[in-house]
């Protein structure tokens, strides 16, 4: 049980995972293919980012104090040096690798799923339907008659 | 043209969306310039500018948006961005550093201004190849004429 | 077991729950429209949990991009195509459901051996991961480490995603067209068609 409880996110992310996949397997209508591959492919970002994720963590940004180079004006006002319990506190922050191999990865899914779509609408127009039974029984029939025509 | 917008029936959607094109548009500015800092940076800026200008053509029809945006633009805009990419890679090189090692424009600094400069004509480039490239694939989209069946009518 | 219990986990468990019950509307819904929509929600949700889970960089990105660009391009290619999706009879749902079966199982069995969740020691987070946040503030001096990590450090990594859009933006236009005219035309050497098949508005000429 503590063991469900630990891995939570990837239990979730199994059965997400894998309903995406069973669209994608089980259902002929093409746009509701791509739905469904779209629905995989989140998954898989949120099996990466959650990885990435350390308890009590911060966003990967990082704090002023922590920079190099970052200098605070002898007369205070808005950028004044924090005081010194902060200054001294160790923050601990998220994985940032992940993070940013799924930002580029949402950004390309996008691109190549719009190449996806450019090839259903072709479909449709050369075929007439996008389900792919249908398309399989003109295919059949083009191939019993020949390129007679 | 005035009157044509009074009297359709989308006049609210119009005025509303006069006003939050540019401030799409500026926001989308805001989130590159300020990735450095917070969250954002040249993909998100360019999806969010591609979407202010798809915003405009559902608003306004699609023969409006190009004369606004031409589809040449749009094509010059998306190979820019690569070529600006690259072309950092290679003025790196020019300055005998390695490819897209940014530190050699300018080597002295001890806040690292060539990191900073290299991350923003990178980034510069990322913006107009995603920009470029998200509106033209909604242009060739949405001027696809369709074929509409019987029945589907 | 219940120590780790906190309001944060509370709402990735609502979360993740909603993204369950979304997934499965999409499988069993047959109207497009619907199902467009329901992944623009799913997207939504997920940019909802990578803000828990201090991804905010992603979460951005995935709300600009997967609720918003993706959406309306899939509403788009579904005006060109069809509204509704055909029923799939049951016993053609057996065989896929077998493998998604057999697939979970397996995926469950290694769960186990999985770091636990939050977990800063796991190998994911040890290494390089954790020496670019070291580096990036000497090396970069930027707050963003992300960004530092995206343009800088992994700059060549970049390069190629941002090829790899411009190349899905130009298999669009060859696909469709800027103008939405490409493939309409057709090459007739001798009079005669090259192409084997008729498009749907050729055929519906010829019916009559």
């Amino acid at each position: 049980m503590t063991a469900i409880f630990e891995h939570f996110n990837f239990v979730v992310v199994i059965v997400l995972m894998m309903t995406g996949l069973f669209v994608v397997f089980a259902t002929q209508n093409m746009i509701k293919k791509l739905v469904g591959l779209s629905v995989f492919q989140t998954s898989v970002f949120l099996l990466y980012i959650s990885l990435s994720k350390v308890s009590g963590g911060q966003p990967p940004i990082i704090a002023k104090k922590d920079l190099h180079g970052a200098s605070y004006p002898a007369d205070g006002g808005y950028d004044a040096a924090p005081d010194s319990a902060y200054q001294a506190a160790e923050v601990l922050y998220s994985n940032p690798l992940p993070h940013v191999l799924i930002l580029t990865a949402i950004v390309v899914g996008v691109a190549t799923l719009a190449i996806g779509l450019a090839l259903v609408v072709r479909v449709r127009e050369v075929y007439g339907t996008i389900e792919d039974d249908e398309i399989n029984k003109i295919d059949y029939n083009e191939n019993l008659e020949g390129v007679a025509r | 043209m005035s009157a044509q917008n009074q009297h359709s029936p989308h006049v609210i959607l119009r005025v509303v969306s006069k006003i939050l094109i540019p401030l799409i548009a500026l926001f989308a500015l805001y989130v590159h310039f300020h990735g450095d800092y917070g969250p954002g940076g040249g993909f998100q800026a360019g999806v969010i500018f591609a979407s202010a200008i798809i915003l405009y053509a559902l608003i306004f029809g699609l023969d409006e948006a190009k004369r606004a945006v031409p589809p040449s633009w749009v094509r010059i805009c998306m190979s820019l961005g690569v070529l600006v990419y690259g072309g950092t890679g290679v003025a790196t090189w020019m300055l005998g550093g390695q490819f897209l090692n940014f530190t050699v424009f300018a080597p002295e600094s001890t806040h690292a201004s060539g990191q900073h400069w290299g991350i923003f004509a990178v980034e510069l480039g990322v913006l107009f190849a995603v920009t470029g490239a998200m509106v033209a694939i909604f242009y060739a989209f949405g001027s696809r004429v369709p074929e509409l069946r019987d029945e589907d009518w | 077991m219940m120590e780790g219990f906190t309001p944060i986990l509370l709402l990735d468990m609502g979360l993740l729950a909603m993204l369950v019950v979304v997934a499965f509307a999409v499988v069993r819904l047959r109207s497009l429209f619907a199902i467009v929509m329901l992944q623009g929600v799913y997207s939504l949700l997920s940019a909802a949990w990578f803000v828990s889970l201090d991804a905010v960089d992603v979460a951005f990105t995935e709300a600009a991009v997967g609720a918003g660009i993706s959406t309306v391009l899939m509403l788009g290619a579904m005006l060109l195509t069809e509204r509704e999706a055909k029923p799939v009879p049951f016993q053609k749902q057996l065989g896929p459901l077998f493998i998604v079966t057999i697939v979970a199982l397996a995926m469950f069995y290694a769960v186990g051996d999985m770091p636990a969740f939050g977990d800063a020691l796991s190998p994911a987070n040890s290494y390089v991961g954790a020496d670019y946040i070291a580096a990036t503030k000497n090396d970069i001096i930027l707050p963003n480490v992300v960004t530092a990590v995206l343009a800088s450090y992994r700059s060549f990594d970049t390069f190629g995603e941002v090829v790899v859009v411009y190349m899905a933006g130009l298999g669009i236009l060859l696909l469709l067209g800027l103008n939405g005219n490409a493939g309409k035309w057709r090459a007739k050497p001798n009079g005669q068609n090259i192409t084997g098949r008729k498009n749907a508005a050729e055929q519906r000429e010829d019916k009559p």
